[in-house]
């Protein structure tokens, strides 16, 4: 289901805790399943609580409560615009309504070229920079629409 | 002890519990609907928050350790307030469908909301729509109505042990169910029903039937396994509409099986027999009373005058009542014969002569959570008896290593600390090598028998593990035997290790068997015993004898010889091939092809009667509702029969009057056999290669004549079509794939199965549940031959 790569990388994670407490590797063995596969399927978290000793629905529990997990096939990048209040207060809604006019998705849907999802997301704790959004890894922040464009630009 | 003051009122509490347990100790009431006496805390409803003094907030009762001197006021307006508040909140999202919801009358929600909602609602919005999810034929759901109280999650990690619900997504997203959809399968689902504050989850089979304020409760007994669960049977206008466990701490606590929960549904089953019949020219045709028992008395005066009085038999359910049982055996006794017995799923009866006063599970169900050990033996604990087996979860919970010898590696809501998965034939054997380690362990000496049965096989390291720990948990260790055991043709041998082995280390030793085979032992309805174990000095044919060697006449008791009996292909030949069979029965069956008499019996919720469980506990209940039809309470029938037969001391006018002819004082329940006496090994069989040994289960749901006919649950998914389970390697071997049809064969019973690839199963076997009319002519367990359809 995953490769060996993926594999060790899980098992490291799974020492670093009591060998009872195998389940607490869920979130690390989530992110390392989603970094090789792009996003989890059903399988792919049936095969994470089966290394972990713990019941599907454990996983599915996690998966769904934390944003950054994909359960849906995601874009190769994934912009995260946090709507919460401190970005809202400074305009979020301009950057939401920018992004998904120039893509031409609405929230939570993937560009037909499956270049870019488009996410809302809970505050990420960057509210002195609000409004912001977070592009895979990385931070932007006191968005405009000449901002995002030129963020953009820079994207594959 | 720590002492402080609820509203005024000086409390003491445990150190480390919550608030809300000495409210509820001192009969204070706090709202709540997350919070379950038997479930995990995990404060996320609100409903519970009081003002304590120095706090600046209100506190969640249910999570605030209780402190000495604290001072907690839980109507002061800062706490009603808060009170308030988290209902106005609960009930943004909650639909106004009272009226159309099951769970009216019987709501936490609606009772509350009386107490602490407003008269109208503020909230402006649209509410939250959640989709309803199929959790299978049980549990009915509307899941709009859910408050995420978690503790039907909480139910399925803490307790049943098998978590399948959860809580998906977050905030106002969140949501609970299974995700990916599928039904909940475990044994005790029905309990989420229960759990659930609101009208969430609800049971299906009773769904829209009847208004909760309509029933009436009849405290009553569970006629399915040795747990004997309380529960109250739900009564409008003389039909039993539902069932509920009956709280007992010592028992089931607050719990019920599915199998408890859902039988009352085969009560008012369109196959219940409800009026008197007789045979006439070879035709069932329905009669009166009168002329049945006339029938009745003719067709088994007239046998006994041709053939003799030995020539006729009784074989009862397991479930009968001890008032029954003990008229049974008083007039199968009055006439003359001692051919009586209810073992119908027993093959070896050796050990009969040093059999305890009763079967038992050999301790206090209560007592099992502190065990230290526990060796199961041939038994699929958590569905044969799903409280037994949720103790022992608890007991695993505890501290307890749990072992098993067992057939099949059955999926249990525990870890087995180790294992011993071998064919049934080896039982005998593997059990021995336990012995003879642990006598070396501890320095015993044991009956040189049990080396015989060990043979040259060398001692695995399971067996090893099993023996060490059973060294060390000593006097703190339970033996089970289960229905694996019992239906096993060396039951004796397997029952003699096992005491050798308990001996040893000072353990019980005990067999889980139906919900009164103990009350039938102490009513002397076994062929060699009489009333409370008395010496009977003219010993009958056993079960297992009366399903081989044909009688002239049979009484059948609530049985279905085919699917009750362990080997229930010759057991039907043999008794439909008597001259005269009388067939006592709540329902239609497949020995109504044969009866030449039917007469409708009272089901257990019809008749006033004693269980006593597997613990020795007696417990007598009153009917519920009148008998169907023409039905009447076995008591009573065989009351007129004795009479009708002329026999002395058939005049009682109530079922308490029978049972005031035993007497019960003390039953310890020690399942110990008298005396030792190992039987040497038989000779080695040959068997054929290429045969598979059939493991012979009686799935929970094929048990017995009840849950045979209840819907629901023979609808649910615990409960799969009767298929040939063999390993893949096996499989492979065989040169068969998953879903393959399959001949079996055994003797020159041939039943045409599908193969199911199931690596529970040792190699060498095959698994062929019995209990279904599909397998029955297999007959019991056996070598078996398959063969490609
Ligand atoms: S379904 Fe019922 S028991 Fe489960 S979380 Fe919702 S309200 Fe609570
Ligand atoms: S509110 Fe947007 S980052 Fe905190
Ligand atoms: S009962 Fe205390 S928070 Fe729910």
């Amino acid at each position: 289901m995953l490769n060996q790569e993926s594999l060790n990388r899980i098992n490291k994670e799974i020492a670093k805790y009591p060998v009872a407490r195998k389940q607490s590797a869920v979130m690390a063995a989530l992110h390392i399943a989603q970094e090789e596969k792009g996003w989890l399927s059903n399988e792919v978290m049936d095969f994470v609580a089966e290394l972990l000793e713990i019941r599907p629905i454990q996983v599915y529990e996690v998966a769904t409560f934390y944003s950054m997990y994909e359960l849906a096939p995601a874009g190769k990048h994934k912009i995260c615009i946090c709507t919460n209040v401190s970005c809202m207060l400074c305009g979020s809604d301009t950057v939401v309504a920018h992004l998904e006019k120039k893509l031409g998705v609405k929230l939570g849907q993937t560009t037909d070229d499956g270049r870019f999802t488009l996410k809302e997301v809970e505050c990420l704790a960057v509210c002195g920079g609000a409004p912001m959004m977070q592009i895979d890894k990385q931070c932007y922040e006191n968005l405009t629409p000449e901002k995002i464009d030129s963020i953009l630009e820079t994207l594959e | 002890m720590v002492s402080f003051e609820i509203d005024g009122k000086k409390v003491e509490a445990e150190e480390g519990s919550m608030v809300i347990h000495a409210a509820d100790a001192a009969g204070i009431y706090i709202p709540r609907f997350c919070y379950h006496k038997k479930l995990s805390i995990a404060a996320n409803c609100r409903m519970c928050l009081v003002e304590v003094e120095k706090a600046p907030k209100p506190l969640p009762a249910c999570a605030t350790p209780v402190v000495e001197g604290m001072k907690v006021f839980t109507q002061s307006a800062q706490a009603i307030d808060a009170q308030k508040g988290t209902m106005e909140f609960l009930l943004i999202n909650h639909p106004l469908d009272c009226p159309i919801c099951d769970q009216g009358g019987e709501c936490e929600l609606q009772d509350l909301a009386v107490g602490y909602g407003g008269d109208v609602s503020r909230f402006q919005e649209n509410k939250r729509v959640v989709l309803n999810k199929d959790l299978g034929t049980l549990i009915s759901t509307d899941m709009t109505r859910c408050i995420h109280c978690t503790r039907c999650v909480r139910f399925g990690q803490e307790i049943a042990g098998i978590m399948e619900l959860g809580a998906t997504g977050r905030g106002e997203h969140m949501e609970i169910g299974t995700y990916i959809e599928h039904s909940i399968d475990s044994e005790l689902s029905g309990n989420v029903i229960d759990l659930c504050p609101v009208g969430a989850l609800t049971s299906k089979p009773f769904r829209y039937s009847a208004r909760t304020w309509e029933l009436n409760d009849v405290a009553a007994v569970s006629p399915h396994d040795a747990v004997g669960s309380n529960l109250y049977l739900q009564v409008r206008r003389d039909r039993v509409m539902r069932a509920l466990p009956r709280d007992n701490a010592a028992v089931n606590e607050c719990w019920l099986s599915d199998r408890d929960r859902f039988s009352y549904e085969a009560l008012n089953s369109e196959q219940r027999l409800v009026l008197p019949m007789i045979r006439v020219n070879g035709e069932l045709q329905a009669t009166d009373w009168k002329t049945a028992l006339d029938f009745t008395v003719k067709g088994l005066s007239k046998v006994i005058d041709l053939c003799g009085s030995d020539s006729i038999g009784a074989l009862a359910a397991s479930n009968a009542t001890l008032e029954e049982y003990y008229l049974l055996q008083k007039l199968v006794r009055g006439l003359g014969s001692s051919n009586i017995d209810h073992r119908l799923r027993q093959s070896d009866f050796s050990h009969d002569a040093v059999a305890p006063l009763f079967p038992s599970i050999g301790l206090p169900i209560a007592d099992i959570e502190q065990q230290q050990g526990v060796l199961i033996i041939g038994s699929n604990v958590r569905k044969e008896q799903p409280i037994i087996g949720l103790r022992l979860r608890k007991a695993f919970l505890g501290a307890a290593r749990i072992m098993a010898i067992n057939a099949v590696d059955y999926e249990f809501s525990f870890d087995l600390a180790h294992k011993v998965i071998t064919p049934p034939k080896q039982f005998v054997a593997s059990l021995s090598r336990i012995a003879k380690k642990l006598a070396n362990e501890t320095g015993t000496t044991i009956p040189a028998a049990v080396g015989d049965w060990a043979g040259d096989v060398a001692v695995s390291d399971s067996e090893q593990d099993i023996a060490k720990v059973l060294a060390q948990t000593g006097n703190q260790t339970a033996l089970l035997m289960g229905q694996l055991a019992v239906s096993h043709e060396y039951y004796d041998s397997i029952y003699q290790i096992s005491q050798v082995i308990a001996d040893m280390i000072g353990a019980t030793v005990g067999t889980m068997l139906s919900a009164n085979s103990a009350g039938a032992w102490l009513a002397g309805c076994v062929p060699h015993r009489g009333v409370l174990g008395s010496t009977e000095n003219n010993p009958g044919l056993n079960a297992g004898q009366m399903q081989k060697q044909s009688l002239k006449a049979y009484i059948l008791f609530g049985v279905e010889p085919e699917l009750d009996c362990v080997d229930g292909a010759n057991a039907s030949n043999a008794i439909g091939s008597a001259d005269f069979v009388v067939n006592l029965s709540s329902f239609m069956s497949s020995a109504s092809d044969y009866a030449d008499v039917q007469l409708p019996l009272a089901a257990f919720s019809e008749t006033s009667g004693t269980y006593i469980n597997g613990e020795g506990r007696v417990q007598s209940f009153g009917g519920a509702v009148s008998p169907k039809g023409e039905a009447r309470p076995g008591w009573k029938i065989l009351r007129v029969l004795g009479n009708m037969f002329e026999l002395d001391g058939f005049d009682y006018t109530s079922s308490p009057e029978v049972f005031a002819e035993l007497d019960l004082s003390n039953l310890e329940p020690s399942a110990k056999l008298r005396e030792v006496a190992i039987m040497a090994p038989p000779k080695t069989e040959t068997t054929s290669e290429i045969d598979l040994e059939r493991i012979c289960e009686v799935p929970l749901y094929a048990s017995d004549p009840l849950v045979r006919r209840a819907h629901a649950l023979q609808a649910c998914a615990d409960n799969p079509p009767p298929a040939a389970r063999v390993n893949a390697a096996q499989a492979k071997e065989l040169n068969f794939s998953s879903g393959t049809k399959i001949n079996a064969h055994m003797g020159a019973a041939i039943v045409a199965l599908e193969l199911i690839i199931d690596d529970r199963i040792p190699n060498g076997c095959i698994l062929i549940p019995s209990g279904y009319p599909e397998t029955a002519a297999l007959g019991g367990p056996g070598m078996t031959r398959v063969v490609r359809a």
